[in-house]
């Protein structure tokens, strides 16, 4: 291995369905990291091509250098405590709306999967250069949703298939 | 239209139609390029859990040793420039030396190990090396196809300097016979690159009365300058 030339990158495999005592969850509350920040309760939820939940499913979140990482239950979701990305009183403006970046690993899926989670109503989301990559008719699927019965709660859907698949990115 | 990740041919394909799971769960569309100035994310800047003392020692877990063969799993992690990374978090899981997972949904009629849990960790120094001493995983069988095996091998993930960098794997042992029979290795499109996957025999790690050696280097992605036909 030498400085000149270039070298093939390890390639990746499936975590297969048994990776729960390797990829241990790290579910201490995000939001203890952002004291101020308006609190929410993320649910993100995985749906196969059959819109049949994905139950094996693990998910890691990024929000601002702070990482949580969650299986899916039985019906396919998983929960985050944190805060709204952009309430957080000294957070500064970039020329990305906020959001919090996914990577998504499962049974079936050769490679991770990204994606990011924006949030239905911000004013923010028009100049977004990430949203501005996504034709406009998809932008949706990268939304997550307020739980209008319960308030603080917010729900982001993943659909690796199907008509409302969501959008995902090659980083 | 192939995307970034799979430009070098070192990636698997999201469907690969042999292994048979991809068909419902691969997207469908193509994925969406993001610049690299909007993809270039840092890792946490809060740090990794605290590594035990046993994290890396997989025979030392519980207060008797597993049953199978004790190997010793080392290597180097380096970017796309072989340039050391160091720091970065390794974890790894694994069958028992029956090639029974401790997992609640493993149906696999084979004898689990009370002193065997399968999952480990651990962080490479300044020169990007890591090391684990464990048992030799069996091979086990799936549903996918007609008489289906995987063959033997350990899970990896890893967490390198940049959310980009983030890999997990599966490591293999040389030689192993089900390698043609397996979707999940065969689904590699370039066999340099399905040869980064199998770890080398290594009399210099193999500990005398104690371990066998396997030596594992791993390359995390660094940047997309080299076309695949380039690199080595
Ligand atoms: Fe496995």
């Amino acid at each position: 291995m030498t400085g000149d030339t270039a070298l093939i990158a390890t390639p990746s495999q499936t975590v297969g369905p048994f990776f729960h005592h390797g990829l241990v969850p790290h579910a201490d509350p995000m939001a203890d990291r952002f004291p101020g920040g308006e609190r929410i309760r993320l649910l993100v939820r995985v749906t196969d091509g059959d819109s049949q939940p994905v139950s094996d499913a693990l998910v890691e979140v990024w929000q601002r250098g702070v990482f949580g990482r969650m299986p899916t239950r039985e019906d396919g979701t998983c929960e985050f405590e944190t805060v709204r990305p952009g309430t957080i009183p000294d957070e500064r403006v970039e020329s990305q709306a906020p959001h919090i970046s996914v990577c998504l690993f499962a049974r079936g899926l050769l490679r991770q999967l990204h994606t990011r989670i924006y949030f239905a109503g911000d004013p923010a989301l028009a100049e977004d250069a990430a949203l501005g990559t996504v034709p406009e008719e998809r932008r949706g699927t990268l939304l997550a949703s307020p739980d209008p019965t319960r308030p603080g709660h917010w729900v982001f859907d993943v659909h690796l298939q199907g008509e409302r698949e969501t959008v995902f990115f090659d980083v | 239209m192939h995307g970034r990740s799979d430009l070098f041919g070192s990636q698997p394909p999201l469907l690969y139609p042999p292994y048979r799971s991809t068909t419902r769960r691969a997207p469908s569309r193509p994925l969406i390029r993001l610049p690299e100035s909007l993809s270039d994310l840092h890792m946490p800047v809060y740090g990794w859990w605290p590594i035990g003392e046993t994290d890396n020692d997989l025979t030392r877990q519980h207060p008797e040793e597993p049953q199978g063969q004790r190997i010793t799993v080392a290597g180097r992690v380096v970017d796309e420039d072989a340039r050391a990374v160091s720091g970065a978090l390794i974890e790894i899981w694994q069958a028992n030396a029956a090639g029974r997972y401790r997992h609640a949904k493993d149906a696999h009629p084979a004898p689990l190990d009370p002193n065997f849990t399968g999952g480990g960790r651990t962080v490479t120094d300044a020169d990007g090396r890591y090391e684990f001493t464990t048992i030799k995983p069996g091979a086990y069988p799936w549903r996918n196809h007609d008489n289906a095996w995987r063959p033997a091998h350990i899970h990896f993930s890893l967490f390198g300097s940049t959310f980009r960098t983030r890999l997990v794997t599966q490591m293999y042992f040389p030689d192993d016979p089900l390698f043609p029979y397996d979707p999940i290795l065969q689904s590699i499109p370039d066999e340099r690159a399905r040869h980064r996957l199998v770890s080398r025999f290594d009399l210099e790690l193999t500990r005398p009365e104690c371990a066998l050696g396997f030596s594992f280097d791993i390359v995390l992605r660094g940047h997309d300058a080299t076309p695949f036909e380039g690199r080595v």
